[in-house]
């Protein structure tokens, strides 16, 4: 029988604890170090960032 | 001519100094007292933990910066307040014994007519049997709390590694080293910093990790959780927290008081009254906060610590006290002003002040001992308290004492907080955070106690790029380098 492996989602199987949690997949974790991607959303954070302090002062 | 003494030149004590004394000017004296010569942006000690980054890095010396704001500096730590003076003068003072500048062991009277009491915490590490003692961090686990706790911490760390380069498989267990602990959120960083350079080096699966804490729930960090809108959900920093474990293949055990450390073993009570072991080749366990222990004296010497300080050592400020079940809580009990009650001369900023109460919902385990997170102050909060207290003794000293005091409540402030995950600068990834308000407010907002407009986080690159940002622009800004009351607290 062919095994499919999904790497990704192994870590469902350490215990319990893990398998009933969201864990993500390839593409969520392309994005997270995507360098055009990541721009974006670093001018985003900056913006939602400066929205909070300037509201905090 | 005033003196405004500020006590601690930590992240709210340098930033009370730094703005009294660019808004007083030469016409009143600031001074700062303070055991370290050199200033450290704690929140980069994670880096030093990991042995990206060095201690030189995250300090500098404290001297030429004072020097040039005309900052008068006492390298020494404060021993005792005595508000009302002594029976030869009514001018009240403080009493300090030096640490540095030549002077160790003399002690001194300063004199003033304002103090800011912004000396952070103790590291109460003899809370804990093995954590440590009077002295400090005991001989079992490792800390990233100062500098140089990190550099030991980075040490202790290689030298895992090199085992588990060598086939001997390493069990790392991180979080907090008793039930009142505050600060899960530098644990937090630490130990994805380390799973992070674990892959780097090739060895991750040589490693068992191991979460310990003594938050009721993964993601609570002390603030009762946050409440985030991703996807079209509202949903809780529980969920996000357990993904990222389950990502990383990081075990985790929560609602957990440690009681006892010894070598490669920590004692534990669960929320559940029960009691267990874990064994561990490299730990790093934060120990709980306390005040750091000043003393007050009255005008005849007698002892008014219990009226100056919170049981805690945490010093009293306009919070309301009157102890009261949790649904009973609410966000008016935060200070506004952190001034004393008694001495309305004496203020206290960032972690010295005495929270009325914890923020997280209060636990304790069946046989009666509390395990639940103390409140949080982190560096935004600090700093942005540090600076409401500089205004009010600015415009105490310059309108007189009718002057209208500055507000900075946490129950109406937000925090922006970046969590690393890991350093590199195509590789790492932090958790880029804002809560709105810090404490939450259920009066204003009934469903999350905060607002979700305001609350959110993610994780990726871009909060790596923050953090690496802050750290050169807060060093930046301590230093006060040409532009720097334009870089917000
Ligand atoms: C490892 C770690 C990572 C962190 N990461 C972050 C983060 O990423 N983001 C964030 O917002 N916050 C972070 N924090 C929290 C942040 O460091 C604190 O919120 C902040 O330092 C509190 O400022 P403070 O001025 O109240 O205390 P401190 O910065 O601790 O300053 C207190 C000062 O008082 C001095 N002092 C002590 N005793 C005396 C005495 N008797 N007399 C005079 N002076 C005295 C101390 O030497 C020190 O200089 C982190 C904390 C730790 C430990």
């Amino acid at each position: 029988m062919e095994k499919k492996v999904v790497h990704e989602e192994l870590n469902f199987q350490r215990d319990d604890k893990m398998n009933l949690t969201m864990i993500p997949g390839k593409f969520a974790r392309s994005m997270r170090t995507c360098l055009i991607w990541q721009f974006i959303r670093f001018v985003i954070i900056n913006i939602k960032m400066i929205v909070v302090v300037g509201k905090s002062h | 001519m005033a003196r405004v003494v500020v006590l601690g030149g930590g992240v709210a004590g340098h930033t009370t100094a730094t703005f009294a004394a660019k808004w007083l000017g030469s016409q009143h004296e600031v001074v700062v007292v303070t055991p370290n010569s050199k200033w450290n942006w704690i929140p980069s000690n994670i880096w030093v933990g990991v042995g990206q980054m060095t201690k030189d890095e995250v300090t500098f010396d404290l001297a030429p910066v004072y020097q040039k704001a005309g900052i008068g500096f006492k390298q020494a730590k404060a021993v005792s307040i005595n508000p009302e003076g002594n029976e030869g003068s009514n001018k009240p003072f403080v009493t300090i014994e030096y640490t540095g500048m030549g002077k160790t062991g003399q002690t001194e009277n300063v004199e003033y007519d304002y103090l800011v009491n912004a000396t952070g915490p103790k590291l109460n590490f003899a809370a804990t049997p093995g954590l440590g003692d009077a002295n400090g961090l005991g001989e079992f686990t490792v800390s990233v709390c100062t500098a140089d706790h990190a550099v030991h911490a980075n040490d202790e760390l290689q030298k895992s590694i090199e085992k588990m380069k060598k086939g001997q498989r390493q069990k790392f267990l991180i979080g907090t080293g008793h039930g009142m602990c505050t600060c899960q959120g530098a644990a937090f960083e630490y130990i994805f910093n380390i799973e992070h350079e674990l892959r780097k080096a090739g060895v991750r699966d040589m490693a068992d990790m191991k979460w310990i804490s003594n938050e009721s729930f993964l993601g609570d960090f002390g603030m009762g959780g946050l409440h985030m809108k991703v996807g079209g959900y509202v949903v809780s920093s529980k969920l996000f927290a357990e993904s990222l474990f389950a990502e990383r293949g990081v075990d985790w055990l929560i609602g957990a008081h440690v009681n006892k450390v010894e070598a490669g073993k920590v004692h534990y009570e669960l929320l559940d009254g029960s009691m267990g072991e874990e064994d561990f080749d490299f730990s790093m366990l934060i120990p709980p906060f306390a005040g750091v222990g000043l003393k007050a004296y009255n005008k005849t010497g007698e002892d008014i610590t219990a009226t100056v300080f919170a049981p805690n050592g945490f010093m009293k400020v306009d919070a309301d006290y009157t102890p009261k079940p949790y649904a009973e809580w609410k966000a008016s009990d935060w200070p506004r002003t952190y001034q004393n009650p008694s001495y309305k001369n004496m203020f206290a900023a960032g972690i010295a002040f005495a929270p009325p109460h914890i923020i997280s919902k209060p636990m304790s385990s069946v046989n009666g001992t509390p395990i639940n997170p103390t409140p949080p102050r982190t560096g935004m909060p600090s700093g942005i308290i540090g600076k409401a207290v500089a205004h009010s003794v600015c415009d105490l000293i310059q309108k007189g004492d009718k002057a209208h005091l500055h507000e900075a409540s946490m129950a109406e402030m937000g925090a922006a907080c970046v969590a690393s995950a890991g350093k590199g600068v195509f590789s790492g990834t932090a958790a880029a955070m804002t809560v709105y308000p810090v404490v939450p407010d259920f009066e204003k907002y009934p469903g999350t106690g905060r607002d979700t407009d305001y609350t959110f986080g993610e994780i990726g690159l871009a909060g790596h790029w923050i953090k690496h940002i802050l750290h050169y622009l807060f060093i930046y800004k301590a230093k006060l380098n040409p532009g720097w009351t334009l870089i917000p607290e």
